[in-house]
């Protein structure tokens, strides 16, 4: 109405109020910047896992743990880790959940359309590439993405390390998270590049559960995943509780007598083919029903 | 009737036509001849080097450019034209290596120069390239690959092909002597770009220019003198094969 428009009159049932925020910011008190207002006062966004990845003759081997921690409680304890972006690309995650779960839908989209435009899909190290550069126009903006891309492309297996900053390293062996440092050791002991995927598998779950033992932000289950020149598989989840309790059996097992050595060896193997390939095929796992009971994983 | 519908690039005929890029065509027509072969290990590209005044300084004439270490490109038409493409297709080779690590395949510089070009029959204000351009290379898998361009941005591949002046004579010729056989050797492909070339040229060696590229090699140019031995081969197997005849007849 002419009038309402001469005065400037805004009714009150017309929008929000305008001392609320604009839909989409955060409210903050006058004249103070929100990034460091966050900062101090904001809630602590969910950190705290331990990822893995590494690749190997067959293959890339990718494992996580299911806790997702905020602060000092587990908001999560079945939180999937490691999200596949495409049939022969999965990406363990690190960081904060709900920035990762963005970039790898934005990753998802840029790959998409470049394999459509080029025929066929983007080698490795061109995702870690276009993840990098995307994410580091954000630096400084307390973005934290702290990836591993393992992948299976023209050049074999492939893994790259991408952090939120821009870094992108290519390495044989990575680990993410608060629990890394103690997975590190245990896969530092264990790696090397011509091993049987049964050990490859061995040594991911052995890495996971020895770092959730430690590590108070890990814990759950441990995601077991494996990308081979076919695509990737969901090897197994198993809780971590029974898998530490089974190493300690283990070793015990070991330590006591050379003479069983050839003992644990069967138990190895039924265990292994019982957690082998899920009928479960790429494409068809959803975040959300990925969840199949935390089997009891006989190493 | 034309002369209404040619003045704009961006206005179409009543029977389909865009003048502009036809006439841009025309112009390609005009230049000097260029060939490309696309042999099993090797591609080989040609042109027909204009002769240059007394004065002129020779090297500065180039009609073959590389556009990365595993792609390179010859021309036909507007020279000018030509350098402006190049140059932003050596740009944009450098970009996609930035952007994704990993190098161009020729399909892709191909289309981003057939796009530029496209662009170019559809803006105001501006005329199409005058350049068809052969691009040939070698992709990350190996595979050789040769594809032609022209003023209107549409690109095809193909296995030999000649653009420019007597680019109708040189194409029928290739399409006679291009065999399996002709391709097998990396020397045979190369004596059939010459062969090609000399179809079209009539003032002989001194105005062929010529460049090859072998898997995971980078552009090689040939000097006058590697020409002339060719040649030099090409006449002795001519002359064998002229007596091989005339003995047969007799």
């Amino acid at each position: 109405m002419a009038l309402q428009d001469v005065c400037k009159w805004q009714s009150h049932f017309q929008g929000p109020s305008p001392h609320l925020p604009q839909a989409g910011c955060w409210a903050v008190p006058r004249g103070c910047d929100p990034q460091s207002f966050l900062r101090i006062y904001g809630p602590r966004l969910a950190h705290g896992t331990t990822t893995l990845a590494f690749r190997f003759r067959h293959g890339v081997i990718a494992a996580a743990d299911t806790r997702s921690s905020c602060g000092s409680y587990v908001a999560c304890p079945t939180s999937l880790k490691v999200i596949p972006v495409h049939q022969h690309l999965l990406g363990t995650t690190s960081g904060t959940s709900a920035d990762c779960a963005m970039w790898y839908r934005v990753l998802q989209r840029e790959l998409r359309l470049r394999a459509l435009r080029e025929g066929q899909l983007p080698s490795v190290a061109s995702a870690a590439k276009l993840l990098s550069a995307m994410m580091s126009r954000y630096r400084g903006l307390d973005l934290c993405v702290a990836t591993a891309l393992c992948g299976w492309d023209r050049s074999g297996p492939a893994l790259f390390y991408v952090y939120s900053d821009g870094t992108r390293l290519q390495g044989d062996i990575f680990s993410v998270g608060s629990g890394s440092p103690y997975a590190y050791g245990v896969l530092d002991r264990g790696y090397h590049y011509d091993m049987t995927i049964q050990e490859a598998y061995t040594l991911a779950r052995c890495a996971v559960a020895h770092a959730t033992h430690r590590d108070a932000y890990s814990g759950g289950s441990v995601d077991l995943f494996h990308v081979r020149e076919s695509g990737w598989e969901y090897v197994s989840c198993s809780d971590v509780c029974v898998l530490y309790r089974e190493l300690q059996m283990f070793t015990e097992a070991e330590l006591e007598g050379e003479a069983h050595q050839t003992q644990p060896e069967p138990v190895i193997l039924r265990g292994a083919e019982e957690g082998g390939e899920f009928p479960v095929g790429p494409r068809e796992m959803a975040p959300g029903d990925s969840r199949i009971p935390a089997e009891t994983e006989t190493l | 009737m034309a002369s209404r519908y040619d003045r704009a690039i961006t206005v179409f005929s009543p029977d389909g036509h865009l003048f502009q890029v036809e006439y841009a065509q025309e112009a390609v027509k005009k230049g000097s001849t260029a060939v490309a072969i696309r042999g099993t290990n090797i591609v080989v590209l040609g042109v027909e080097k204009k002769s240059v005044a007394k004065l002129q300084d020779e090297r500065t004439v180039r009609k073959i450019c590389a556009l990365d270490d595993h792609v390179c490109m010859a021309f036909a038409g507007l020279t000018a034209d030509a350098r402006v493409i190049i140059n932003r297709a050596q740009v944009a080779c450098q970009s996609h290596k930035l952007t994704v690590e990993d190098s161009v395949t020729v399909e892709y510089i191909t289309r981003f120069i057939a796009t530029l070009k496209q662009k170019y029959t559809q803006s105001n204000g501006r005329r199409p390239f005058g350049i068809s351009a052969l691009i040939v290379g070698f992709d990350d898998d190996g595979i050789p690959r040769l594809y032609q361009t022209d003023p209107s941005g549409t690109y095809h591949a193909w296995k030999a092909n000649a653009i420019g002046r007597s680019a109708k004579t040189v194409r029928e010729f290739l399409e006679k002597n291009y065999t399996e056989h002709a391709i097998s050797d990396d020397n045979e492909a190369i004596k059939l770009a010459i062969r090609a070339l000399l179809e079209a040229v009539q003032s002989g060696v001194k105005n062929i220019e010529l460049a090859i590229i072998r898997r995971n090699q980078p552009l090689k140019m040939f000097s006058a003198k590697e020409i002339e031995l060719q040649v030099i081969e090409i006449e002795k197997e001519k002359e064998e094969a002229e007596k091989k005849k005339s003995k047969k007849t007799v």
